[in-house]
């Protein structure tokens, strides 16, 4: 009679739909792949010593941390400038709005390595600058160094205003009408409703931004700033071994980026709290699932992996 | 001579575009009095409400609250547009409850309870806390404080809502269609809180659908009809016996 009274029925355990394709495919790939790797590794003129001795070298190690060094200041700059040219180019106030949509205007529009070489050179136009009588010369200040974080971290402003203004868009206006609602000023509105929701979709093509920026860093070599792109043409450029010095700073650009990679799927799910109820899944998880699912889901009524809870 | 009306308005005009939304609202709400707003969608109930916070500005006619223009100034006989701050601060004593509810996603319902009076007000924290506790206790969720917006039911978000409008001590609530969007089990609950707090003496004005709790809780209720305020009278004249076709047509509808 009632609803709880009837045993409950066995779970399903139902043999799973099979993708023998999938092995197929993946084994074709992996050939290729093997064969790919193996005419490159045995290349008759490749000299794998010359790669392991440079991989970890004094010269390479400080143009790696030049590289990060510049990757994060810039990105500092990028996202700190961005987020105020995205909040002036939503301000009600015109000139707000007109100075940002002329500066994006511009920095969108000529390319980074001329902006690179600009500032660098900026002294011979500009010897010196000031106001009020105080002046200072250029040469002093614009140093490699100086020269890279402006062209780089002032360009990529542009780009994430963009970025930024979308993830403002993209918070429903029925948030800020409560916030008003109850008294809120428009910069409280932004800096503790709006920004916060906005950051779900700022993050992601931040990631990508600065995954980017990590290799566009190498065109600062322009204003002879030491990177890893400058020190693999200075030292190329004594002993020849061009290709072998390309291969020690990629592994270093795949290392960073792989870090990068990972930092963002954790930055990603802490701005997913109280958005989705199940947070996505960490690397790890996912691949243990793939592995676990590769060839066919795991029979029975228990989920692959279990999900933590958000609190 | 009766008290200053908590809201006075005399011949509000409001229009979106060349859309005409509201065509001269004349309406009083006195202190202490519940007035339910009804008509059909499109009529200008939810605009009227809205302008009554300065959410919209109005176009014409003069909207006053406790006394106050809202929104200007008057001295002489020029309107002077207030700043941003005054605005802000006449929009803390007043109180509103949306149909989507709009609660902050990523704020735990304590937090969204102690966000307004801590930023705005400059309460001390542990005070705002104390009093959101109570709050939300008095509607019914004090075992839900830490939980997210998204782990509740919709009754339940509606009536944090409620207590995060309670935290600022409005002089006067105002209510978005509070139970359009929840599921008709759960429409009770929200319709619970809002009796009491009517029995408190709360000044409210609700724009609903809800007959049964305009004709019960309500002192007086509305007719609304394209940008007019068709019928006025206490909610069961009204209901009962409409006296404008209009108002018979909707509810004959309605009810």
């Amino acid at each position: 009679m009632s609803a709880t009274s009837a045993p409950r029925p066995e779970a399903i355990r139902a043999i799973p739909v099979r993708h023998p394709w999938r092995w197929v495919a993946a084994i074709v790939i992996l050939l290729i792949a093997a064969g790919a790797i193996y005419i490159v590794a045995t290349a008759p003129d490749l000299r794998w010593a010359v790669v392991q001795h440079f991989l970890f070298q004094d010269r390479i190690r400080l143009g790696a941390v030049a590289t990060i060094v510049l990757t994060v200041i810039a990105m500092v700059i990028g996202v700190t400038l961005g987020i105020v040219l995205a909040v002036m180019r939503l301000s009600p106030n015109p000139v707000m709005s007109t100075v940002s949509w002329f500066y994006l205007w511009f920095f969108r529009g000529t390319p980074v390595l001329v902006q690179l070489f600009f500032w660098w050179n900026l002294p011979l136009i500009l010897p010196t600058v000031g106001a009020f009588g105080h002046q200072v010369n250029t040469v002093d200040y614009i140093n490699p160094f100086i020269a890279s974080i402006l062209g780089l971290g002032l360009n990529e402003a542009a780009y994430m205003a963009e970025i930024v203004r979308a993830g403002i868009i993209s918070v429903d206006q029925g948030q800020t009408e409560a916030a008003m609602a109850l008294g809120m000023r428009r910069t409280q509105i932004l800096q503790r409703i709006v920004l916060p929701q906005a950051m779900k979709v700022i993050i992601p093509p931040t990631g990508n931004e600065t995954i980017s920026m990590l290799k566009t860093s190498s065109l600062a070599f322009i204003t002879t700033f030491g990177e890893l792109f400058r020190v693999q043409t200075e030292i190329s450029s004594f002993n020849f071994r061009i290709v072998e010095l390309l291969i020690v700073i990629s592994a270093w650009y795949l290392f960073f980026t792989s870090i990068l990679t990972v930092g963002q799927y954790y930055i990603e799910r802490y701005f997913a709290r109280g958005g989705q109820r199940e947070l996505p899944m960490t690397p790890w998880q996912r691949f243990r699932r793939m592995l676990f699912t590769f060839h066919a889901p795991p029979p029975g009524p228990v989920a692959p992996v279990t999900m933590p809870r958000a609190h | 001579m009766a008290a200053t009306p908590m809201v006075k308005a005399e011949a509000v005009h409001k229009s979106f575009g060349r859309l005409e939304v509201l065509r001269g609202i004349d309406l009083d709400v006195q202190p202490k009095e519940v007035m339910c707003v009804i008509g059909p969608s499109g009529s200008g109930k939810s605009t009227f409400l809205r302008c009554i916070n300065h959410l919209e500005k109005i176009d014409a006619g003069r909207l006053s609250v406790d006394g106050e223009l809202v929104g200007y100034s008057e001295r002489g006989d020029r309107l002077y547009e207030l700043p941003d701050r005054e605005v802000c601060k006449k929009r803390s004593e007043i109180g509103m409850v949306f149909q989507r509810f709009n609660l902050f996603p990523h704020m735990t319902a304590l937090e969204n309870v102690i966000e307004a009076p801590t930023r705005v007000k400059g309460e001390n924290r542990d005070k705002a806390v104390a009093r959101a506790l109570k709050l939300l206790d008095r509607v019914g969720l004090g075992d839900k404080v830490r939980a997210y917006p998204n782990q509740l039911s919709g009754g339940q978000q509606q009536r944090v809502a409620i207590a995060r409008a309670l935290a600022m001590q409005p002089k006067l609530m105002l209510f978005d269609e509070p139970t359009s969007a929840l599921d008709p089990e759960l429409v009770g609950e929200v319709l619970d809180v809002m009796r009491g707090l009517a029995n408190d003496g709360m000044t409210m004005i609700v724009v609903t659908h809800e007959m049964g709790f305009a004709r019960e809780v309500g002192d007086s209720l509305v007719f609304m009809d394209a940008g007019f305020i068709v019928e006025k009278g206490t909610p069961r004249d009204v209901l009962a016996n409409p006296r404008e076709e209009r108002t018979k047509a909707f509810l004959s509808k309605v009810l």
